[in-house]
């Protein structure tokens, strides 16, 4: 069935097809459509869950971490401020191997006051354990929210799905939303190998001595290794069933490329624009989408952009005094290629708290890393499009 | 690519005429973006929604600056807005207003200006009150009639999938609007009135 809705119900459409059991949410701007929709779904009966209403995004996260702990299939949705309020129990859902789904509308943090999109919000939660999924239109997200569910059951690792404030949450186009018993052959009902249960009592989270606790680390990191290829298979299944697949790390008209566009989220459709509008003047220009950012995805970036000249990378975020995440990271993974296939790497801060990010504003970054010398390294991120 | 601006104030359901356009548009075969202005809205203040629609993907994800026509929910935005900001040369404006086309002499000068009374039909079916009547179904009723590039029975069609609440009603009126239509010449300024669109 073919429908034209919002972002922000394709991730509730997702939710109730994966037949999420617990959900518990507090509302902000401009996330609060989504659990509007599966409030509504759980109350006419669509779906079988348990709505918890509670009084903070702290108490939501920890609501899901019980829910989870228990077996069931847990889900909440956030923005901004909410998601950094979660902030110490994300590590808790993390360090808990807790399969939990959280869709987050990226949305500037405050002050000032900005309801409009960046992806300062999770980036800075890139360290609490939580695989991050960056969607780029509402079809993405409704097929990324349901492969969520099967991606973090099989690792035992939570996933936060990610869509830019307005740009997805609350525009409208048409989503191929999957039958309920198609779904239910992908992904069964949940079935936890260690759960809490007042017949068996246990704990956890008990006192963990530096005699151990680093070995619980260490485990968490290889369950994030094993992510790249568990997704691979998931999105490949998904394929097969559906026809559609999305890929960690996507290459758009790179052979031959010159120049190459990194993005992330709803800016990789409009560069798409600018790329087919370039290669009809024959210029050699490509892009590179980045949907998975945790765990960064390596290897596939290397192989997308060995031996491109030039790459420009848009980071729809900053770290003060270091500059563009995306830009910095992707730098790293690029560090040990042979410097003769290794890019030239520049970085651009733009459309902070919303500013739109226009096929002109593209088109400016990618004129500017054309025209540098792909032998001498990038100095510093350039900021586009600030007023004086 | 048609880009399109509808402008109403909070309450009169801009917001779901960009939806139900889509949606009808959609049914049609065609690829259809709709969102609201991105922003705080309150009741009665002024309101944005917007659409794109292609016979191909849409690709652009940026907000809509040069829209190739608008439909205006409420004529007072006329004087407290500047409505036509950014309208290519040879767009189209759609206006609920009583009096005809030549009742807006400044626009008609430069855009072709279809007027449609609006209010009247949707207080005729009842919907919304009186004295805040909800006016979206009735307009893109005419707006099928005034653009050609949907038509009445999809506007229809979408409106039955869509609107929950007084579906018939609603319904009625749209086509009831799509027969009381006036429209003015385009300016000559304005050339073909089918623009060719720029940006795919």
């Amino acid at each position: 069935m073919k429908k034209v809705i919002v972002g922000n119900h394709a991730v509730s459409w997702g939710v109730s097809l994966a037949r999420a059991e617990v959900i518990a949410a507090y509302p902000i701007t401009p996330q609060t459509q989504i659990v509007e929709e599966l409030a509504e779904m759980c109350d006419d009966g669509r779906l079988a869950a348990k709505f918890i209403k509670v009084e903070s995004e702290h108490s939501a996260m920890a609501a899901c971490i019980g829910a989870s702990a228990t077996g069931v299939r847990a889900f909440t949705a956030t923005s901004s401020q909410g998601l950094l309020l979660m902030h110490e129990l994300l590590h808790w859902a993390g360090l808990g191997r807790l399969p939990i789904v959280m869709a987050d509308i990226n949305r500037a943090v405050a002050p000032g006051w900005n309801i409009w999109t960046d992806q300062n919000d999770t980036l800075a939660q890139r360290d609490t354990g939580w695989v991050q999924l960056y969607c780029e239109n509402n079809q993405e997200v409704l097929d990324t929210t349901i492969q969520a569910f099967a991606l973090a059951e099989k690792l035992s690792l939570p996933v936060m799905i990610v869509l830019d404030a307005f740009f997805l949450s609350h525009t409208s186009e048409p989503v191929d939303i999957p039958s309920p018993a198609e779904v239910d052959a992908f992904l069964p009902r949940r079935d936890a190998a260690l759960k809490l249960d007042t017949r068996d009592p246990h704990a956890f989270g008990a006192l963990t001595t530096p005699a151990v606790y680093m070995e619980m680390r260490k485990r968490q990191q290889e369950a994030f290794d094993q992510v790249p290829e568990t997704l691979r298979l998931i999105d490949a299944d998904w394929d097969r069933r559906f026809g559609r697949s999305w890929g960690a790390v996507e290459s758009y008209r790179t052979s031959d490329a010159d120049t190459v566009l990194v993005t992330s989220g709803t800016i990789t459709s409009t560069a798409r624009y600018v790329i087919n509008e370039r290669r009809e003047r024959g210029e050699k220009v490509g892009l590179v989408k980045i949907k998975m950012f945790r765990p960064f995805p390596t290897e596939p970036l290397r192989r997308a952009l060995a031996g491109i000249p030039k790459v420009a990378v848009l980071d729809r975020n900053i770290s003060p005094g270091h500059g563009g995440i995306f830009a910095e990271e992707l730098r790293s993974a690029l560090y040990d290629l042979p410097s003769a296939r290794r890019p030239r790497v520049d970085g651009y801060v733009l459309g902070l708290g919303g500013r739109d990010v226009t096929p002109e504003v593209i088109g400016e970054c990618l004129d500017a890393t054309r025209g540098n010398d792909s032998s001498a390294n990038a100095r510093e991120d350039l900021w586009v499009g600030v007023k004086p | 690519m048609r880009e399109l601006r509808i402008h109403g104030r909070g309450g009169q359901g801009a917001v779901i005429a960009s939806k139900l356009l889509a949606t009808a548009l959609f049914l049609e075969g065609k690829s259809v973006q709709s969102f609201p202005a991105f922003g705080v809205e309150r009741r009665g203040a002024p309101v944005t929604a917007f659409l794109r629609t292609s016979d191909g993907p849409i690709l652009l994800r940026c907000e809509i600056t040069k829209p190739d026509g608008l439909i205006v929910l409420d004529p007072t935005l006329i004087a407290a807005v500047d409505v036509a900001a950014g309208l290519k040369d040879g767009g189209s404006i759609l206006v609920n207003a009583e009096g005809g086309p030549e009742t807006f002499p400044k626009l008609a000068e430069r855009f072709r200006v279809g007027t449609v009374d609006a209010s009247a039909v949707a207080r005729e079916y009842g919907l919304g009150s009186k004295n805040q009547p909800i006016v979206n179904t009735a307009i893109l009723g005419a707006f099928a009639a005034f653009s050609g590039i949907v038509s009445i029975d999809s506007v229809c069609r979408a409106i039955e999938s869509e609107v929950p609440f007084k579906t018939a009603d609603n319904v009625t009126a749209a086509r009831a609007a799509a027969g009381l239509l006036r429209t003015s010449e385009a300016p000559a300024l304005a050339g073909a009135a089918a623009r060719e669109v720029t940006r795919g």
